[in-house]
């Protein structure tokens, strides 16, 4: 979510080894008249999808690792386009030569999801029927959804099955999601900070996020990719909030407690709005995000967030997850409060009751939700992600499905 | 917990570990808890068709389960069993592990809320060279098998095998089998075998009718 984090430690420390730059492709899916038929019942087409792959496929093809990313990132996961770029991609300290899902051993594929602005079909994308920007026209869009998308870009690639489906938060519940309903193509899924849906606190903020974004004049109810001026105050403080669920008490005490911008000194100005370093950063965070991502997109990927209850559409979690072939690694942290290791715990048992191979570990970290995502904390993850990832290889994905279950 | 069990040179742990196997039916559901490093559960997958689960706290040991392909939770036992769900086993394992443990009786019904059956290894620690070290050097007990210094020993509890049965009849648990274990042997019928035996085996049974969820 907020790759920021990973990417302010990563960008300066660590370029990427592998000499070779990445690429950005597109493939283009689901052309009309038949196009998709999404979850709500409307029909779109064609998808564009913006997607990376790292790595060589085997002749097998039994290396896959797809990486399903969170609200915000993008199909980016890795190194650099340019020498000249300023920062790697979003999980560049966990994935490349050498690093915890090691490219020179997996074909890695990351795309960025439907309804995103970051290359793959999304609000902003022109409409075939009108050939203007779709904008509020755009398709209700769930996480089911982007899984078959997903699904249709394995197919376009020749795939059949993946190793691993890996994801965090919003990038989890594509795991779920693609676990139970495809579950012949998924040999392990990795689901790290994420749970089976958003509890009422997290659709809380999302709403207050959204909130800030209609109610910003520039908004022109979703109509204003042609406007010069794009509606940017509301999506900023959308981002402002969200943020601070990604961090954790302690880690924003830590990083700033109460301490000044400049000096020392109250200014005593209530004008003054980053008189706290701790508001100078919301509002740099804000600030960036706006460049980079698109208002109405967070309007559709935060609502496919809150629609997504795994429990409610199978009567059960375990009844759904008796469906999954995979092999499952769970992983919480303690400090993360969005989605709190109560809910990582609420799918390991029903995991576990329906009888699946579940590997469960609580992560101990100060950085909340977003820890997956901080550098100086993937060693902890590397430990448990590694080695998964190369038992599971080594016992093989064709080896008949029995296996992967007992 | 559980350090020991980790690396296997000890001959006792494959002792152990085959007793253990003996007493469970071919094809059950398992869960170990205490697992270590999962080498008794990836037996029982093997060797004796089992599903199996593990449950370890210790970092090292867990990642060695996972290397091992073994399905593991962490937890914590003095927490309890929150990440099991209720009736999910036949055979819950508890091996050199109950004396570690805070609250012994409360982690046994936690078990048989989950498991029909436990599957229970403790040290004696009513074994002759204890006593003898207790009453005659009046210092408190390092042998073979209870390798650690008072002040560094993961064990909170120290009990006999009469102990032990006292605990079964407290908690209202049936000993369907009871097997000493001693030198590098189980010992089906063994007499004196409170002095002579470092460890026991015991497979307990909810006497009374199943608790509901």
């Amino acid at each position: 979510m907020a790759t920021e984090l990973a990417a302010q430690s990563s960008s300066e420390s660590r370029v990427s080894n592998s000499m070779e730059f990445v690429k950005r492709q597109v493939a283009t899916l689901f052309e009309l008249p038949a196009g998709l038929v999404l979850e709500s019942g409307a029909t779109i087409g064609p998808i564009q999808v913006a997607y990376e792959t790292y790595g060589t496929l085997s002749a097998r093809k039994d290396n896959v690792i797809y990486i399903c990313h969170a609200l915000t990132g993008d199909a980016h996961v890795s190194g650099r386009y340019t020498a000249s770029d300023r920062k790697p991609g979003w999980w560049d300290g966990f994935v490349g030569p050498g690093k915890a899902i090691d490219t020179n051993k997996y074909f890695v594929i990351c795309s960025n999801v439907l309804g995103g602005c970051q290359g793959t079909t999304g609000p902003g994308s022109l409409d075939p029927e009108t050939g203007v920007p779709y904008g509020p026209d755009f398709p209700f869009i769930t996480i089911r959804d982007i899984v078959c998308v997903h699904n249709a870009l394995l197919d376009y690639l020749g795939i059949e099955r993946t190793l691993a489906v890996i994801g965090g938060s919003l990038g989890g519940m594509q795991i779920l999601e693609w676990a139970v309903s495809r579950p012949e193509r998924v040999g392990s899924a990795v689901l790290l900070a994420s749970g089976a849906k958003l509890k009422a606190q997290g659709i809380a903020f999302n709403a207050v996020g959204r909130r800030a974004i209609y109610a910003d004049p520039l908004f022109r109810g979703g109509r204003y990719y042609r406007e010069e001026e794009k509606p940017k105050f509301g999506l900023a403080l959308a981002r402002m909030i969200a943020h601070i669920t990604y961090l954790s008490e302690q880690s924003i005490e830590l990083k700033f407690g109460r301490k000044l911008q400049n000096g020392d000194q109250f200014e005593y100005n209530l004008r003054s709005e980053t008189e706290f370093q701790v508001e100078s950063y919301l509002h740099y965070q804000g600030r960036k995000f706006v460049d980079r991502f698109d208002a109405n997109s967070y309007l559709t990927l935060t609502r496919a967030m809150d629609y997504f209850d795994l429990a409610e559409r199978h009567g059960s979690l375990a009844e759904a997850f008796a469906k999954t072939q995979a092999r499952f690694l769970v992983v919480a942290y303690n400090s993360d409060w969005l989605f709190p290791t109560s809910q990582s715990l609420e799918i390991v048992r029903a995991l576990v009751e329906a009888r699946r191979h579940v590997t469960f570990y609580e992560l101990q970290s100060p950085y909340g939700h977003d820890a997956f995502l901080v550098d100086s904390e993937l060693p902890k993850l590397e430990r448990l992600v590694a080695p998964f990832l190369a038992r599971r290889f080594q016992d093989g994905i064709f080896e008949g499905t029995s296996s992967a279950v007992k | 917990m559980c350090a020991k069990r980790l690396h296997l040179p000890d001959p006792r742990t494959a002792v152990t570990n085959d007793l253990i196997i003996s007493q469970i039916e071919r094809g059950s559901r398992v869960v170990d808890l205490g697992c270590g490093d999962a080498e008794l559960l990836d037996r029982l997958r093997l060797e004796h068709d089992c599903d199996v689960l593990g449950v370890e706290f210790d970092e090292e040991a867990f990642v060695h389960a996972i290397a091992r392909g073994v399905p593991i939770l962490q937890a914590d036992l003095n927490q309890g069993l929150q990440a099991l769900p209720s009736h999910a086993f036949d055979y819950a394992v508890l091996s050199q592990t109950l004396q570690q443990i805070r609250r012994p009786l409360e982690l046994l019904h936690d078990i048989f809320r989950v498991a029909q059956r436990a599957v229970v290894v403790v040290p004696n620690f009513g074994h002759w060279r204890i006593r003898l070290q207790v009453g005659l050097l009046g210092r408190a007990p390092v042998t073979d098998n209870l390798p650690y210094e008072w002040f560094e020993s993961p064990n909170v509890h120290f009990l006999s095998m009469l102990d032990f049965r006292e605990l079964a009849g407290r908690g209202d648990f049936r000993i369907v089998n009871e097997i000493p274990i001693i030198g590098d042997r189980a010992v089906d019928r063994a007499c004196y075998a409170n002095l002579r035996a470092h460890s026991a085996m015991y497979v307990l049974e909810r006497a009374g009718p199943p608790v509901p969820h």
